[in-house]
């Protein structure tokens, strides 16, 4: 198993397993604790028009993608937030628009979309250096973000009402976190694709939720389950040949479940 | 002297529903306001408009002299259903705290005078032993008390507070209510409470809110008020000559 290292790909996968699980693990659980899973998955479908735009100007989609996804969140934070439609609806709506704008542009472009499949299911085994180099930048950028803001983000998320009396400008901290989930996106679209992103960006901090109740363990937690099911999922993947993002969906969900039942039955036992 | 809180002829309605009908209200330093009125009077959209959370359709609105955006971080508010998150990883410690973001500002990191405020405010409500505490851990009066001193821990200059004995056992309402009396000493307080025995006993001021607010910036109300406020006539207990609330009829 150990030989596969020696091939740059894996040494790609691995790093980017790592590198996803942090941003994933510190804004998952904020996905998580501020219930804002299905905005998540909105902005994330949404910025399949992004993917779409990078084939059409021929340009590395993921360039297409980073302004595209926070222009989606920025959208759909505002339009939630000011206008008198619900968040559910507002969701709904830009979620197919963005994938829509997408198809429209993929089929503009002359010729083939290659690897569209990987920015939709994902797959890590594609990872480039330059990639490596655009997911290390985002990384670094969302942890100082969330290292500086940690107090006023907590309280926004906490209760927004107390934090816009003590003086926290929540509707801008809102929409930072939406713009810092739509970058977490762009990190993880590689490793498991825009339809299965937020399984990922919900599971290890659900799971974390379990074992502490300190929002700072948590996101230690998940980021560590999160690379920990990802390489489990990656080396499966490539043992028994199929595709590396739903396998690695496919352990955490597993793991999740185990859990989850595991859970159940002592509780009885304790009843 | 600016007033601490100063409303003109406040409009606020929900769709086609008036909540608030033309409020004109006046509150100065040190006052001990209780609000009292039916369900649904209106009495939480007021505090809102006061604390700038709520606009109103028509009317000024001053908090501390100034637009109530920009001051209310000097306020203390207790929500009446708080509207915080349940579930979420947080410590009875990490809470209060949160009552020192004001004074802290971003970027920086709670220091060891946010810390002794902390202490100081949760050994005032009796909470100091459960500041390891999830929040989801505590039942509803002891939360209800934690909300409290994470108001009290901003230091404000006036205390909002929406229902605050709700869920709180009698023994510490009692205490909390001798707390009030105490910090009235330094700053302004407004509380609405159903408690009407309490208002009678505590407060200084006394005003009826069922869309119009009935208040003669003293501590009485007239029959007529409680008539027009409540629909229809109220019993009133009086509690003895130092505590009505009723003018003598």
């Amino acid at each position: 198993m150990i030989e596969i290292l020696q091939y740059d790909f894996m040494r790609n996968a691995l790093l980017t397993a790592i590198l996803a699980s942090i941003a994933c693990g510190i804004i998952g659980v904020y996905v998580v604790v501020k219930k804002i899973v299905s905005i998540s998955g909105g902005i994330s479908h949404a910025s399949f028009g992004g993917v779409g735009l990078g084939y059409f100007l021929g340009i590395n989609p993921l360039y297409g993608l980073i302004p595209f996804s926070l222009f989606s969140a920025l959208v759909m934070g505002l339009v939630s937030k000011r206008s008198k439609m619900s968040e559910d609806t507002a969701t709904g709506i830009l979620w197919s628009l963005g994938m829509a704008i997408g198809i429209i542009f993929i089929n503009l472009t002359p010729g083939y979309a290659p690897d569209l499949m990987t920015y939709l299911f994902g797959n890590i085994l594609t990872v480039s250096t330059s990639d490596l180099h655009v997911m290390l930048a985002l990384d670094a950028l969302i942890v100082v973000i969330v290292y500086a803001f940690y107090k006023e983000f907590m309280a926004m998320c906490f209760d927004e009402e107390f934090a816009s009396v003590i003086g926290v400008a929540v509707e801008r901290m809102y929409l930072l976190l939406l713009c810092l989930i739509a970058l977490t996106i762009v990190l993880l679209i590689k490793v498991v694709g825009i339809i299965l992103i937020i399984a990922l960006l919900t599971m290890p901090a659900t799971l974390s939720a379990h074992y502490t109740h300190n929002l700072r363990n948590m996101m230690y937690l998940s980021i560590f389950f999160g690379a920990f099911f990802s390489i489990m999922g990656l080396s499966l993947s490539y043992l028994l040949d199929i595709p590396s993002g739903a396998t690695i969906i496919l352990v955490m969900a597993g793991v999740y479940i185990i859990h989850f039942i595991y859970d159940g039955l002592t509780k009885k036992v304790h009843a | 002297m600016t007033e601490v809180v100063e409303l003109q002829d406040i409009w606020v309605s929900y769709g086609d529903v008036t909540v608030l009908e033309a409020v004109d209200l006046i509150i100065q330093d040190k006052d001990f306001l209780g609000i009292i009125g039916p369900n649904g009077g209106g009495k939480s959209t007021l505090l809102k408009v006061i604390l700038g959370l709520i606009t109103p359709d028509r009317g000024i609105v001053k908090l501390l002299g100034d637009n109530p955006v920009k001051t209310r971080k000097h306020v203390g508010y207790v929500p009446q259903y708080a509207s915080f998150n349940l579930n979420f990883p947080i410590s009875v410690w990490e809470v209060v705290l949160m009552g020192r973001m004001n004074t802290v500002g971003s970027l920086r990191r709670y220091g060891k005078k946010d810390h002794d405020a902390a202490q100081e405010a949760l050994k005032k409500v009796k909470m100091l032993e459960y500041k390891d505490r999830q929040i989801s851990e505590l039942s509803g009066g002891q939360r209800q008390r934690v909300f409290i001193a994470r108001s009290l821990v901003t230091d404000p200059k006036l205390l909002i507070l929406d229902e605050p004995a709700t869920g709180v056992d009698f023994v510490m309402q009692k205490e909390f209510y001798e707390l009030l009396r105490e910090l009235k000493q330094h700053i302004s307080i407004i509380m609405v409470s159903h408690d009407i025995s309490a208002i009678s006993v505590y407060v200084d001021k006394v005003a009826c809110l069922n869309r119009k607010l009935h208040y003669h910036n003293s501590k009485e109300l007239s029959p007529e008020d409680l008539d027009a406020s409540y629909g229809c006539p109220v019993e009133m207990l009086a509690h003895g000559m130092p505590h009505r609330v009723l003018k003598l009829h």
